[in-house]
């Protein structure tokens, strides 16, 4: 077993603090840090610095490639490849396509909303080098977990660990490999 | 200023610490408003509480009752794999009824999943907090309604092992292809959207909360289960940040989609050009039935599950309450739909509407009629009384009547308008065989087996979200408010 460190982990149990914490860790300077919350906390990710997901324009992608799709199957099926004529109803027309359109823009982004969402977290990902610590799945259940991590190019044992003290953190240690 | 301190007096009591800003919104919400839970739990208070209900060993109660509903369902398929054995001949269908309980039961079944919709994406979008509790089940029945609703459509076809190329665009020998023309193909896309959607948002809401079970539980089977489809979750609030985007995002279009899931189901009856079926006013008529129909069937799930699993403080009458309101109004809603229906057919002028309406209200089928208004339109009225709707055996009782009578109203759409059309001579009548009742039956099995088997073994309440909305849960003084 190493010992190389991994993170710096610090518990919270008041959401004000937490906010305050978060905010001074971006202040002085660290990027690689998260925080680990039972649920999501309401301008937290605004304290942290997190920047917006792009999520949205994944799910617009998705959407649009439906609507595509939707129209050209149709299209296709019924006045290109094999042209049936119904009671003498037209090949195509947008008016009789509007459901299927609708409904096929709605899985695609239904999907690629679902998709994009584990794709940016990294998910599935089913190892964390911090749950070698104990106290880290409790941030599950009913703790704020701030973790800094040791890839941060500010990351220094002692420094982190004082800040991390002076920012109100119970129970601050180190998490080794 | 005495409203303020009154106010802060409240609050410091409440909650055990003082505030000093009492003009904040929140606040005056976090006093005067009944609480969502009960009992002022701690966080780790409702993971103990939820995480604990699959780990315990069942009890005779919850064994007996999921024997009753897998016998019910296994009768029923039985009775599915007889009909397919021998034909739809073993239905009481016939000419002109050529649509009899089967397309009931498939419009039944499609309707008792929109609630679940409702509840997590509407009401989602209009910030209801108390959703929280309920959300997570009424999802799960939304999916599992669903899958009734499907098995009607297929077996209608009579030849369930070739519907695939009927219903879905695929390539086969003929080279031919789904007409898009017909509204049935606009209703195999939109319940299987439907369908899919569904089942992504439920999963995404449950990612979090199968974290939590993952840590909770002893068996190692479970352990692996609840980990493999938690993906890893770790409660990350860079993760937090775009879940919640993926959430409203499917909250957004999960709204627009479920309005549109009924309203195709109603062009199948609406772009015939039958009396009784082809009118304008069916798709909004169809959606405000289905939202009553589906809250029915949640009151009468949640009333059980609160009794049988226990969980009188998260699903509390302060939920139940709301969701009486929503019965009442759109049980008025439909009210209004079915005297509607009744002028136009008047006002008309169309001798054929009229004749199809009159004899919906005393030919036949007068009965199915009548069952369904005092179902639909009368009993509901209790409601106007706060009592009546915190009253558990009357809104028990409540959801039972509205379940009958929604079915009644598919019934009385679908058989009265066949039975009589244009020409007289081609009148008859429909009544079902024994199969097709088993097969109704036996999907009300499947749909309670399926939500029991959830109900233990999947975290039944939101966890995640309960718990954001617990008191002192948020920041105080952030600027999203």
């Amino acid at each position: 077993m190493s010992t190389k460190p991994i993170a710096v982990l610090g518990n919270y149990k008041d959401p004000d603090l937490l906010i305050t914490a978060a905010s001074r860790i971006r202040e002085s300077g660290y990027k690689d840090f998260d925080i680990f919350t039972p649920y999501p906390v309401h301008g937290l990710d605004k304290a942290m610095g997190v920047k917006r997901t792009i999520l949205p324009y994944i799910s617009f992608g998705g959407g649009i490639f439906g609507l595509a799709n939707a129209i050209f199957l149709i299209w296709w099926t019924g006045a290109d490849h094999y042209k049936l004529n119904i009671g003498g109803k037209p090949l195509f027309a947008f008016q009789f396509s509007i459901p299927v359109m609708f409904e096929l823009t709605i899985l695609l982004t239904a999907i690629s909303t679902f998709l994009g969402l584990w794709f940016l977290c990294g998910l599935p990902k089913w190892y964390s080098p911090l749950q070698n610590d104990k106290g880290f799945m409790s941030a599950v259940d009913n703790t704020f977990v701030v973790g800094i991590m040791a890839t941060d190019q500010r990351f220094s044992l002692e420094a982190t660990k004082k800040l991390m003290t002076e920012l109100g953190a119970d129970d601050v240690r180190l998490v080794q490999e | 200023m005495n409203v303020n301190d009154t106010v802060n007096e409240i609050k410091t009591h409440q909650n055990g610490h003082t505030t000093a800003n009492s003009l904040m919104p929140s606040m005056h919400e976090e006093v005067f408003r009944e609480p969502l839970i009960l009992g002022n739990p701690s966080l780790h208070d409702i993971t103990e509480k939820i995480a604990s209900i699959p780990t315990l060993t069942p009890n005779l109660k919850f064994l007996l009752t999921l024997f009753v509903f897998a016998s019910m369902a296994g009768w029923g398929l039985f009775c599915m794999g007889y009909t397919i054995m021998t034909g739809i001949g073993v239905w009481g269908l016939n000419n002109p009824v050529g649509w009899g309980w089967d397309i009931t039961n498939f419009v039944f079944w499609i309707g008792i999943g929109h609630a679940g919709t409702l509840i997590s994406a509407i009401l989602f979008l209009f910030r209801q907090k108390w959703r929280t509790a309920i959300n997570r089940s009424a999802e799960a029945m939304t999916l599992f309604a669903v899958l009734c609703a499907l098995i009607f459509p297929l077996l209608h076809t009579g030849r369930p092992w070739v519907a695939f190329y009927w219903l879905t665009p695929y390539p086969n020998q003929m080279q031919m292809w789904v007409n898009f023309r017909s509204p049935l193909v606009w209703d195999v896309f939109a319940v299987s959207t439907y369908g899919t959607v569904s089942l992504l948002f439920w999963y995404i809401g449950l990612v979090p909360d199968l974290a939590t079970m993952r840590n909770y539980v002893k068996s190692k089977l479970a352990a692996k289960l609840y980990t493999t489809f938690s993906l890893g979750w770790t409660g990350s609030m860079r993760h937090w940040h775009t879940y919640e985007v993926a959430y409203m995002i499917l909250a957004g279009i999960s709204t627009p989609l479920v309005l549109s899931v009924h309203t195709v189901v109603s062009m199948d009856f609406a772009t015939s050009v039958l009396p009784g079926w082809h009118t304008t006013i069916f798709p909004p008529y169809f959606v405000a039935g289905a939202i009553f129909s589906g809250f029915a069937m949640v009151m009468t799930l949640l009333i059980i599950a609160r009794e049988v699993v226990d969980l009188k403080s998260f699903i509390t009458l302060k939920h139940l309450d709301n969701m009486n309101k929503i019965i009442l109004a759109t049980g008025m809603m439909v009210g209004y739909a079915y005297a509607m229906e009744f002028f136009i057919a008047w006002y008309s002028g169309n001798p054929y509407e009229n004749s199809v309406f009159i004899n919906r209200a005393t030919g036949d089928y007068a009965w199915a009629y009548w069952t369904m208004v005092s179902c639909n339109v009368i009993s509901p009225q209790i409601y106007w009384f706060k009592k009546m709707r915190r009253n558990i055996p009357v809104m028990f009782v409540m959801s039972i009547f509205v379940n009958i009578g929604m079915w009644f109203e598919r019934f009385t759409i679908i058989s009265t308008s066949l039975h009589h059309d244009y020409l007289p001579a081609s009148w008859g009548y429909y009544s079902p065989t024994w199969v097709e009742i088993s097969i109704f039956t036996g999907t009300i099995g499947i749909f309670f087996t399926l939500f029991l088997i959830f109900a233990k073994y999947v975290p039944m309440i939101a966890i995640a979200e309960v718990k954001s909305v617990l008191p002192g849960s948020q920041p105080k003084h952030h600027d999203n408010h």
